[in-house]
């Protein structure tokens, strides 16, 4: 119900929206919760585990009840709280956990269970038969029990991430986060203000206080207007702080479209907040009391009731009554009698308390009972003078007001009890560089909350060494809080702690009389504010309960602990930008369009993506084109784009003696346009990596890596160079994305090249191993003659920007000599039958002595890895080693991964003699071949062995060889 | 987390590669033994306290840096270049 001429948006435009299909009207400026309120609609949801009726609680974030979901499809958003939800035009809301309707609901026979659902329900009900769990009860529990759903269909909202960086981060914009921030902003710091709310303000805006002699909001709003004509001041409203992390780093939840019915644009902005120093003025939370059946829609937190007359204009009921422990509450009831809104009474559980105003007054009273299926209709009150029964269609309660404490918490630190408000204040130093003031540290008048704004943030100033800020303090009220503690009624009903979990003090108390003493142990046991609200409500009540069950102190007792995020964070949002492509950053070579638009599919090789292979029609299947390629390359020429090996340009007087250092084998003896094989060793002696390295000239080294081990080698080098060997001159730089580098390989590759070089090349100028500049049509390329088919071939790289050009070219030459382009699958076939390795073979586990290569490390020269790859064990004969292996029987298959056993053995673990790593049909053989380490393996060249792959069910004989399946000599690389 | 990169101020620690402890600047000679060199390469203390640890600037200017903190404060005493450290 709207009262005439109350509320701050009095004057907002009239907006349509639905709720559960019903067209409703509310204002310009209201919540969701708002809005239902003003149109009479107190049922708004059904709990989580019994599906009790459930109202708006709060005005907050803190919301345990009235959740809902919006929109549909793809873009539904399930558990949406509707006080913090801003209405907009066509708002379209539906109510969660509940079927058919919310007012029928059949799981609603939960309630009537309740008493075998009680705390630890799961542990003693579902216990047997155990195969039950999973399939019967898990399911069912899950489906009665719940929130809203997703709709299982991919979202393409869009989210963001963002970083922001200040002097000083205030959290929180009521009167003590508008004095901090003032107070930082004219000192000349940079100044992040933020705060959850659309409107900035704080509890000035829920209140009808005077600040400075103007009401509490107008006042706000001027100061508010000031910070934000600053420009060193940026004010985030609908940002909500969200968690506390290590050196001053906090994360927020900025919500940029949720209010919006325009879709276009993001959804929410997902921040990264550095500050020197931040100050948090978060306030206080409302607590509820625990009373019988204290959970009906109408019943809420008194200073929420406040919110909505004052804020909105919308009177929660017509006939208000108000049970509190303290002063402040009974603010609720002079509001309302001042808006013409009839106040039935004030039960107020002390016997010392006064009314404050012309309402009837319960005093030493409590509220025993409740009535109203669906929304309250009447409370039970006893008092002093006797019990009585009292109509009323809203409850406004008060058990006291809790320093919003939890983003102290978040690195580990525990608030502290405080006898003087009933309830935990943080803890000094808890997060470095923190500060709090204002109700959030336990100060709960207006004038002292601007006073401790304003004396917080001076304090920091002196810290930072800023001069003071001349700041004045605004007169205020300065009332006293007055509180006597009353956590529960005793009374015939459940009572309510935990709202969203369903938790109640017999609950708490259950688990006392189980001896799940521990506050840690109660609340994984009833599941106390396990929910998406943290508790925020109800955790310290639940406290004192267990306090009481067990007949400790609250103290003593202690707390759980709060974590982030502060209130829900989409996951949407934490991932911004990490759907679909934006999942990597994608490495594409100067020959991806041309490659792609010839049909290639693409592979993943780190960040890059390589061809498969180059169909052809008539190619049905991949192997048809792999054939077809490795059989083009051995009978003419293939091209192949390898511009996503690594490339590191080193250079310096110390340049050879640096490689020499990294590499296991020698390269200052490696003469100036020369090539050589290089293996790298991890410290460890096993290998790293491998590749060519090429003189161009004097102190002028270019590396090669292959493509997924470029960063690992690049970061390796670095830490050699600058760590353990800081003594030698060298310098080095990546240069992978500068050349484009292409194979050409084949025994007509010359014949190629020549076709386009500037100045024909023969074999006496270029042999086998040779570099050097080469011009093509004007522009200098580098020439490297080395093979990784074992053909006649050679390695051509050109700078990036002439890449597509060049292998333009050299496709079309190519293809007009009967070769063409090759793909990732004919260039792995054509390794294996070569024999050489890649990190299929050196995946980490596996020496230098295992692949064979224990000759190359050079015993002349300490390297990296050089002792160790020398320690017991590492030059084992009996360590499996690298190996071929050929096909006995016809079709016999040939998995990798499969691991090798003697004939007869039983294929377990145990007898297991190694394993294939790499396997391939070869066109050029005409059957299968594989790679393999198998233990003395160099010795056992012609044994037999089983192939045993348990995956996949396969078993084949197969014969130990050579792991050089062609041209063992090198003789057609040198031709 | 921020790290303080000497040549760099204050980064986010994204940009940083974590390595381990800075003990592994202190290389053992190529003859100094297995005992010493699989002390080096394997053995490591599990400080609950204060820490020195490799960290590399991968995203930032490449310098391999010796971060000084705290394992149980998370605070941050300090950093320096590998380069001039010792282990
Ligand atoms: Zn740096």
């Amino acid at each position: 119900m709207r009262v005439q001429g109350k509320g701050l948006n009095a004057n907002g435009a009239p907006l349509t929206f639905t709720f559960d299909g019903q067209e409703y009207q509310g204002r310009e400026g209201d919540t969701l919760a708002a809005a239902l309120l003003a149109n009479g609609q107190r049922l708004v949801g059904r709990s989580f585990k019994y599906h009790r009726p459930r109202g708006i609680l709060s005005a907050g974030s803190e919301e345990p009840n009235a959740l809902v979901t919006l929109g549909e499809a793809a873009k539904q958003d399930p558990n949406i709280r509707a006080t913090t939800q801003e209405l907009f035009d066509g708002l379209e809301a539906r109510s969660q956990n509940a079927w058919p309707s919310l007012k029928n609901d059949v799981m609603a026979v939960n309630d009537l269970m309740s008493p075998f659902l009680s705390a630890g329900f799961y542990y003693k009900t579902f216990m047997w038969p155990k195969a039950f769990w999973e399939k019967v009860y898990e399911p069912i529990i899950r489906r009665a029990a719940g929130l809203g759903a997703l709709s299982g269909e991919t979202n393409d909202d869009t989210y963001e991430k963002a970083f922001a960086h200040c002097d000083v981060l205030v959290i929180g914009a009521g009167p003590a986060g508008i004095m901090a921030a003032l107070t930082a902003a004219r000192a000349g710091l940079d100044v992040i203000l933020a705060d959850e709310d659309s409107r900035m303000g704080g509890r000035l805006l829920a209140e009808t206080y005077d600040v400075d002699g103007q009401a509490g909001a107008d006042w706000a709003t001027q100061q508010i207007a000031e910070l934000n004509a600053m420009e060193n001041v940026r004010l985030m409203p609908r940002t909500t702080v969200a968690g506390a992390y290590d050196q001053g780093t906090y994360a927020a939840l900025e919500r940029v479209g949720h209010h919006r019915a325009d879709r276009t644009g993001p959804r929410e902005c997902f921040w990264r907040i550095v500050s020197k120093r931040s100050i948090l003025c978060a306030g206080a939370l409302e607590r509820p009391i625990a009373f019988p059946n204290n959970d009906r829609p109408g019943i809420m937190t008194a200073g929420a009731v406040r919110s909505y007359l004052n804020r909105w204009g919308v009177a929660p009921g017509q006939a208000v009554t108000v049970f509190a422990n303290n002063d402040d509450a009974h603010r609720t009831a002079l509001d309302f009698i001042d808006a013409g809104v009839t106040v039935a009474g004030v039960i107020d559980s002390r016997d010392s308390a006064h009314a404050l105003g012309d309402y009837p007054l319960f005093k030493g009273g409590q509220v025993i009972a409740t009535k109203g299926r669906h929304g309250l209709t009447s409370i039970t009150v006893e008092h002093s003078g006797g019990t009585e029964e009292i109509a009323t269609d809203c409850l406004a309660m008060s058990g006291g007001w809790n320093p919003t404490v939890h983003l102290t918490c978040h690195m580990n630190g525990r608030p502290t009890w405080s006898d003087n408000i009933f309830s935990f204040v943080p803890t000094e130093g808890s997060v470095p560089n923190m500060s709090v003031a204002g109700a959030a540290n336990g100060v709960f008048s207006t004038l002292g909350c601007l006073q401790d704004g304003i004396d917080t943030t001076q304090r920091v100033l002196v810290d930072l060494g800023v001069d003071a800020a001349d700041v004045e303090t605004p007169s205020a009220e300065d009332a006293p809080y007055r509180i006597e503690p009353l956590w529960q009624v005793e009374g015939k009903g459940r009572k309510w702690l935990d709202f969203q979990n369903d938790v109640t003090v017999k609950d708490i108390r259950l688990a006392a009389l189980e001896n799940f003493r521990s506050v840690e142990h109660m609340k994984r046991y009833t599941t106390q504010g396990m929910a998406t609200d943290q508790g925020k409500n109800s955790n310290v009540a639940a406290l004192a309960v267990l306090a009481d069950a067990t007949g400790r102190g609250i103290p003593e007792t202690g707390t759980t602990t709060f974590r982030p995020p502060y209130s829900p964070v989409a996951i949407a949002a934490m991932g911004a930008g990490s759907q679909g492509h934006g999942f990597a950053p994608e490495r594409l070579m100067t020959s991806h369009h041309a490659t792609t638009s010839r049909g290639a599919p693409m592979i993943e090789a780190g960040l890059w993506y390589r061809p498969s292979y180059f169909p052809r029609s008539g190619e049905e299947t991949w192997l048809d084109s792999c054939n077809r390629e490795v059989t083009m390359v051995r009978g003419a020429v293939g091209v192949c784009d390898v511009s996503t090996l690594g490339k590191i340009d080193i250079q310096g007087p110390d340049a050879a003696a640096f490689l020499d250092f990294v590499y296991c084998n020698t390269f200052s003896t490696l003469k100036e346009k020369r090539v050589r094989y290089g293996l790298m060793l991890r410290e460890d002696g096993h290998v790293m990596d491998d590749g060519t390295t090429a003189c161009l000239g004097p102190n002028h080294y270019v590396m090669t890596t292959t493509t997924a081990a470029a960063g690992q080698v690049m970061r390796h080098l670095d830490w050699v160079s600058q760590a353990l060997r800081p003594d030698l001159d060298v310098r080095f730089a990546s240069v992978t994305e500068q050349w484009a580098q292409f194979a050409v390989a084949g025994p007509k590759s010359r014949d190629l090249l020549n076709t386009i070089f500037d100045d024909e090349i023969d074999n006496d100028s270029w042999p086998f191993m040779a570099c050097g500049t080469v011009g093509i049509s004007g522009v200098q390329g580098r020439l490297f003659r080395i093979s990784f088919s074992g053909e006649h071939a050679y390695e051509i790289a050109v700078p990036a920007r002439y890449g597509a050009s060049l292998f333009g070219q050299l496709t079309a030459q190519a293809e007009a000599m009967g070769g063409g382009a090759y793909g990732m699958e004919a260039l792995n076939v054509m390794r294996i039958e070569k024999g050489f390795i890649t990190h299929a073979e050196i995946h980490g586990r596996t020496t230098a002595f295992d692949i064979g290569f224990d000759r190359m490390v050079s015993q002349k020269k300490d390297c990296i890895g050089n002792a160790p790859s020398r320690r017991e064990g590492l030059l084992d004969p009996q360590r499996e080693q690298l190996v071929g292996l050929k096909p006995i029987e016809a079709d016999g298959k040939l998995t990798s991964g499969a691991h090798l056993f003697v004939e007869g053995a039983d294929a377990v673990r145990l007898n297991s003699q190694g394993y294939v790593t790499s396997v391939c049909y070869s066109p050029t053989l005409g059957h299968d071949l594989g790679l393999a380490f198998l233990k003395d393996g160099p010795n056992r060249y012609g044994e037999h062995v089983i192939l045993v792959d348990h995956l996949r069910d396969v078993r084949t004989l197969y014969e130990v060889c050579h792991p050089v399946f062609l041209d063992p000599e090198g003789e057609l690389a040198r031709g | 987390m921020r790290l303080p990169c000497p040549l760099c101020g204050d980064r986010d620690r994204r940009e940083f590669f974590y390595q381990g402890a800075a003990v592994t600047l202190d290389r053992p000679a190529r003859d100094a033994g297995d005992a010493a060199w699989n002390d080096y390469l394997h053995n490591r203390d599990n400080p609950a306290g204060e820490t020195r640890d490799l960290w590399h600037h991968e995203a930032g200017c490449g310098a391999w840096i010796v971060v000084h903190r705290n394992t149980v404060t998370h605070e941050v005493y300090g950093a320096e270049l590998a380069q001039k450290a010792k282990a």
